[in-house]
Order: C-alpha cells, then structure tokens, then sequence
C-alpha cells in the first residue's frame, strides 16, 4: 500500500511545466515520455479561472532514488511556484484539512 | 559527481537570475537543479533551465569561428582559428576608424544581461558612441521608457516590493505583504520580467496579496484576480488617468506624501478632470463601475505595489502611460514604503543605469555629438539613448555620416524584435563588414555575417551577476565545465579583441582580474564573492526622507525640484507634455475608421511562453514540444465568423505586410482582438538565402510598419495594430 505522495496546491499551479522537466532530467526520459504532465482546465468562455494539474503518470516512482538520499522528489524540489509537497500520506492529508483546493496523489 | 554553485544568466538568454546546482560528471554537465540556499529563487527552476543539457550540447551549436567564403547569405563557411578572427575584425574595425572614424562602427546587443558591460567597455574603448540595444528595437519599447521616465520624475528606479532586497525575504520584519498588487499589461508568471520573479507574486498571493490586472487577455493572474480589466490594447494611458480621477477627487490620495514630497498636484488634478470615469468606459472597454472600483481598492488598501510589465512600453506614447502609473503610486504614498513601490538600493555603485554611467567615461560628452540620432530627440538626448529608428534610418542613408560595420553580440535583429523587419535586414545588409557573436547560426549571422564568433553558454563560463532590475544582490556566475569546441565566453572574447585594439583600456591579464577590477566598489574579489556566492546591499525604506537618493545628500529625490514631479520640468525642457495625457494609437477603430473597415482586429504582438526567451530555445527539443509552432490567439466567437478553427494555419495581415501563424482558440481573449508570438524562425529549415530559416514565414514584425516612434522617441505600437485574419488555403 502507498506510504508517501505528493500534495499539490493547485489553486496556485501556474502551469509552467518546469516539474515535467525537471523529471525528464532527473530520469533521462526520452522526448515525448512523461513522469509527471501538467494539465489544464480552462473554461471557454471568459468567465471563471484557469486552473492547472501536475499529474503524476505511471512512470513516477516519487524518485526513489532521492528520496533515499533524503532529497525531494526533482520536480517537488524545482517547482517554480512551490506548490508542491512531498511526505507521508498521513502528514499530507493533515495538511490538507488546513488548505482548500489542493489534491493528493499516491502514485506508487 | 561535482556540484558548482552558480547564477543561470545568458546565455542561452534570460531575464532573471536564479539560483543553480549544476551537477559535473567526468566533465560533463549531467544535470542543472535549483539551488535553494539562493534567496531570490529558493530553489526553483523554470524549464528553460531544466532544459539547460539540451541547449550546451546541441549539435548545432557553433564550436569555432567561421568566417565567410562565399556570398553573404550562401552558408559558405570556413573554420578559422580565434588568432585570424581577432586580427581579421582588428584590421577591419581599424581601417573603418582611420577612413570614416570610430562613430562608423556600431556595438549592438540584445537584452545582454551581464554581458552588457563588455560591449559598452568595447564599444568606449574603440571610440564609438554607438552602443545599440536590443539590437535595434523601434523606440527602444522595453523597458528603457521605464528607465528614463522613472528617472525624469524622480530620478530612480522603481519596483513592487516582494521582500526581494533582504536575504531573509518575506521573513524580514520590515516587509509588509502588499494588500493589493496591480498587474498592469504582463503575465509575470512566465515572463519573470527584468530582475523581477513571477513567483513572488505568487508567493505574495499566498501571504494574502489580492490582484487586480489590467489585459486584454485572461492570463492566469487575470483568472486569478479580485478585478480584472480587459482593456482595449493601448489605452491604458487613459485607464490611469481616469484612476487618478477617482482617487484625487474622492480624496483618497495621501496627502502628507503629496504635499511635502511631490510637485505640480495642481497642475496633475487640473489634468485629470478630462478623463471621467464615464469617457475612460468608451475609450478602454472597461465599464465604468469596475473603473471606479479599482481605483477605490488601489488606494484604499495599505500597502499597494503596481507591477508593470513591457505591454506598457509597447505603444506610440509610452511616455505619458508610465508617467500617469507612476503618479497613482505617488499620490497613494506607496512610494519607497514596505510592500509598495520601492526605489533600488545602491548595491554598493554597481546598479547605477547604464545611460548615467556612462557620462563618467573619459571622452564621452565630446564623442556623443557624434551618437545616432543625437538632437532628434531631446528627451533621448537628456536619457543618453540612442533612438532605435533613428539607427536603421542612418544605416540606409548615411546621413549624417554612413555607418560601415556592426558588431552584433547575442542579438537577432531582424528575425527577433524590430519593427519593419525587411528594413532592418536591408539595412544590416549594407554594411561592409558584420561580426556576429551567438551560440547558434541564427538568420542573423546566416544573413549578413562575415565573421561568426562562438560564444559559451552560462555552465562553460565565469561572470559577474549584477541584475538590471528591481534586487538588490550581486553574486558570481561559476564556471562549472570546459567550452564545448573552441567556444569562449563573451567577456573572454571582448577582452581579448579589446586588448589587441586599445590595449590600455583593457588592462587585465584575464577575466579574472578583469572581474576584480569591476566589483571593486563592492570592497569583494571574485573569488570571495565566489565562496559566498552571493552578497546583498543594504537597503532601507524611505530613502526619500533619509538623504539617501539625492548626491548632495540632503532629503529628497533626485529631480530638480527635489520632489516626484507629477509635472515634469524635465519633459517640459524637452518640449513634451509635462502632465500625462492619452493619444490613440496611430491606427486604431477610433483613429482610422476606414482601415479597420478591412482590418478589423487589434493585434498585439510578442505573447511570451515559458519554453522561449525571444528568438531562442526554437531548436531545443524538450522546449519546442511546449510549443512547436507560432501561435495566435484568437477568440472563439471570431474564429467561428472566419471559419477557423482551432490549430488551423492562418495569415495575419496589415495593411504593410502579412505572415503566418497557427490558430489556438482561446475564450479569454476579447473578441475584437488577436495575439501573436514574435521572433520565430525555424532552425530545422534551410539555412542560406532566401530561406534564412524560415524567418520571413511566421516573423510578426513583417506586419509593423516604420515611422510610428512616439514623440519623444521612446515607445512603439508593438501592441497596437490594426490586421485581419484569414485561413491559409
């Protein structure tokens, strides 16, 4: 069972993509393979917000690797905006309650 | 594995600089991580730098100087080593100088970053007055009519305080969080505008910051903001004035500031009376209750910050807008306070604006007789700016002396910013001899080189980062890894040619010493500054009230009133308006009806991306994936009416010429207007003439005629022209 995730504030996502880039590079992914993709909601008319989801594929193994070193995951550690949070599920979900729009994934 | 701590800066080219971990692996860089130890960054990257691998081992990258064998324009290169291009541009530069003088050749740059003082110093030391910015940009419309209108009315330089000028950020018990930040025409979010980080602003928001933005666009701030105003493309002058109107007769200015710290409030109430709230509705397309209420919640909430970005540089009368702008943050007495605007620190002598340096160098007044363009402008005269429409018309006619070569260091002329983009290479392409410094063959260097020189990116070299804009830290760019090929860094490379053409200005041995020599001032060498990393000046508030800003020391700012002149003795000697006004752009659905029966859109040019920094990053792959073709926005409702649909490759036409672009869809963009990405050419199509990359195919600024400089010779309508859009069949 999941132990650890990521919580995403994302009422604060700006959408730049540095995560997907920053995991591109820590992993070596080839052009095209994704360990996080960042998706957009945007309404079609002019009314309403735009939001945006870093979401994290079945390539992501929360970097295992980092995390053993007691290093954030990379996109965690070079989101542009600092909305990202790594930590137990637990912690997370704590933190949650305190913080409306904002998602958790376990994807590993 | 080796981690060097560094500043990302040019190139490849960037506005800001943010704190960087580069990763070595047997001399290799393996990979680039935000450092979090750097407090203006904190560890965050944007993806043109985590893209940073691709970009310094691109296969494309120029790895020697090259020199050209066949025709210009024919791609006919032939590798020479950096002694025979040394001597060969020496010899060059010397004969022009003997026959036609030093003013014969120009030293221009792009947006430069810390490259910039190495082609001044080349420029000073070869006897040319002509140091040519952003290579060259029709009314210099980015960011030097903030410089100089900043400078005309009170004699600094401002910027919305985010905790940048102190180490420990928003920790620092004298920084207040701004209640309100205005965003006035820019989407700092992608674009961390000139020394100036988008994600503080976030960073603000979330400390409780509430927005309002004024765009033609509904950017992510704009969907994010308390107000949002979407303005009718080049009115924002009477936008600001209408604000003031709303603030000054409802009493809501601060009048303490105004009456011990500014001058001509009279004359600026007088002003403002012409624009209603009522009329400013009609003018702007912004109704007129939100109006009313910005203006209220701008001055109500204590402290405010205005964030301004280029679209306000971007139209014909520039001047006047900034100037309207810069009076509502002096009226509301967020001048120089904690989360309002705050003026620059002295950052120990290194931050002074180049144009103001510049008249400490030996020879200079004598030599600007001579600078383009110079009595054309008075006001450029008084900002010491060299009229970017001014310098192409002298290319083409030699009057009033002819101009024989260039120096082009890391900038695209043609294929990125200027207006009328076939006039500009016409022009370039008359000279007699060109040097071409870049990273890659650009249409530039394609076009018009004789000499192409290779330059290192950031990770291959050591430099000094001293930021143009609104912080207040200069720290050092370290080098991490050797040069790919023969490539030097741009400081090893003026040094080196400064050397052999004015040897006792360019004394230093190396770079080294060359970069001791400059951060003098700050009492630092390079390498202590090194081990630091970085260094803050001091900074303090209300420097107005401590004596801080004037030379003579006495409180006050810097003008000749020694107030903010809200009426300008300044633009008042150069013969301009003294008070702000709005003028419409020179084409518009008010100015010219009958055009807009043919070309009914506004365009606005130059929508910036996260993945590009100007003409850069187009053949790095992870980057172009964000976004592989030129784009223009249009909205739904307007494409339906012309059949377009999402993705469709469309011409965008003025009445002086026409390019094309793929169509996104976007419903937050106002109907009536259209937005387009500027600097585009494609590194993956033929090279040689008359391809040049693909750079006459999607080149915005084939659509923006010449002509149109405001009236005192700073601003452009790069945000403000009429066009119509049709399918490409």
């Amino acid at each position: 069972m999941p132990k650890y995730g990521i919580l995403i504030d994302y009422e604060f996502c700006v959408g730049c993509r540095a995560c997907e880039l920053a995991c591109k590079q820590e992993h070596n992914r080839p052009d095209g393979e994704w360990g996080i993709y960042v998706n957009k909601v945007e309404p079609e008319t002019v009314e309403g917000k735009i939001y945006y989801f870093p979401f994290p594929t079945d390539n992501c193994n929360l970097c295992g690797k980092r995390i053993a070193k007691g290093l954030q995951p990379a996109c965690v550690h070079n989101c542009w905006v600092g909305v990202m949070k790594f930590g137990t599920i637990e912690q997370l979900a704590e933190n949650m309650r305190k913080k409306p729009r904002t998602v958790l994934w376990a994807p590993h | 594995m080796r981690v060097v701590r560094s500043i990302a800066r040019t190139g490849p080219g960037c506005h800001q600089g943010c704190g960087v971990l580069l990763y070595v692996e047997d001399g290799k860089l393996v990979k680039v991580e935000g450092d979090p130890r750097f407090p203006l960054s904190q560890g965050r990257l944007c993806p043109r730098c985590q893209a940073l691998r691709e970009v310094v081992y691109h296969p494309d990258r120029l790895k020697y100087p090259l020199k050209r064998v066949g025709e210009r324009g024919e791609g006919k290169w032939q590798r020479i080593t950096w002694e025979e291009a040394t001597e060969t541009i020496a010899q060059k530069f010397s004969e022009i100088k003997r026959e036609y003088g030093p003013e014969s050749v120009i030293f221009c740059s792009g947006t430069a970053r810390d490259v910039y003082p190495y082609i001044s110093m080349l420029a000073d030391s070869f006897g040319s007055p002509n140091r040519v910015c952003f290579g060259p940009l029709h009314g210099n419309a980015c960011f030097f009519p903030k410089i100089a209108i900043m400078s005309a009315l009170f004699g600094s330089f401002a910027v919305a305080d985010c905790a940048q000028s102190y180490p420990e950020r928003y920790e620092h018990p004298e920084w207040q969080v701004p209640k309100c930040i205005v965003i006035w025409g820019n989407k700092p979010v992608v674009t961390s505008p000139d020394g100036f980080l988008g994600h503080w602003i976030v960073d603000c928001m979330r400390r409780g910051s509430k927005l309002i933005v004024i765009d033609p666009r509904r950017t992510w701030e704009a969907a994010h903001a308390e107000i949002w105003m979407q303005i009718r493309p080049g009115t924002d002058a009477a936008l600001a004035m209408a604000m003031l109107k709303v603030i000054i007769n409802e009493n809501l200015y601060d009048e303490a500031f105004v009456q011990k710290w500014t001058y001509g409030f009279d004359e600026l109430k007088k002003r403002v009376q012409e624009y209603p709230p009522e009329k400013a509705a009609k003018i702007t397309w912004i109704p007129e209750e939100q109006i009313i209420a910005a203006a209220r919640m701008y001055a109500m909430s204590k402290p405010a910050s205005i964030q301004w970005g280029v679209a306000l540089d971007q139209s014909k009368e520039c001047i006047s807008t900034l100037h309207a702008i810069t009076a509502l943050w002096s009226v509301t007495g967020n001048m120089d306070v904690p989360g309002g605007n705050i003026i620059k620190g002295h950052l120990f002598g290194l931050g002074i604006p180049s144009g103001q340096k510049r008249k400490t160098v030996p020879g200079e007044q004598k030599r600007k007789r001579k600078r383009i363009g110079t009595g054309k402008y008075s006001f450029l005269d008084w900002a010491d700016m060299i009229p970017g429409e001014a310098l192409i018309d002298q290319m083409l006619t030699d009057v009033p002396y002819p101009l024989k070569a260039a120096w082009i260091q890391g900038t695209n002329t043609f294929a990125c910013g200027t207006a009328d983009a076939r006039r500009t290479y016409e022009a370039f392409k008359k000279l007699d001899f060109n040097v071409v410094v870049d990273l890659f063959m650009t249409p530039t260097a394609m076009a018009f080189a004789d000499i192409v020189l290779p330059t290192a990116t950031y990770p291959e070299r050591d430099g000094i980062y001293n930021p143009v804009g609104g912080t207040n830290c200069i720290g050092v760019i370290s080098k991490a890894i050797e040069p790919v090929g023969e490539c030097k860094s741009d400081m090893e490379i003026n040094l080196k040619l400064g050397k052999r053409l004015n040897p006792q200005a360019w004394p230093w041995q190396d770079v080294r010493e060359m970069f001791d020599f400059m951060l003098k001032p700050a009492g630092v060498t390079f390498a202590e500054l090194r081990e630091k990393g970085y260094l803050f000046g001091s900074f303090e508030y209300k420097k107005h009230e401590k004596g801080l800003l004037r030379p003579d020391k006495k409180p006050g700012f810097n003008t000749p009133t020694g107030k903010v002149e809200l009426y300008s003795t300044v633009l008042d000697k150069c013969g301009l308006d003294p008070l702000p006004y709005f003028e419409e752009p020179p084409e518009s659905p008010v100015s010219t009806p009958d055009i807009v029966k043919e070309y009914p859109l506004i365009l606005t040019t130059g929508a910036r991306t996260a993945a590009f920094f100007h003409s850069e990053h187009r053949q790095i792959p992870s980057l172009r994936r964000m976004n592989p073709d030129p784009i223009v926005e249009i909205n739904p409702e307007t494409a339906e009416k012309l059949c377009i649909k999402d993705g469709d490759w469309v011409y965008i036409e003025s009445r002086y010429g026409k390019c094309k672009q793929r169509a996104r869809l976007n419903g937050g963009i106002h109907p009536e207007v259209v937005n387009a990405q500027h600097a585009w050419w494609f590194p993956e199509k033929p090279g040689p003439e008359p391809s040049l990359f693909g750079v006459w195919e999607s080149n915005i600024n084939l659509l923006l005629p010449s002509g149109w400089t405001g009236k005192s010779g700073l601003g452009y309508p790069f945000k403000a022209q009429m066009c119509r859009v049709y399918k490409v069949e």
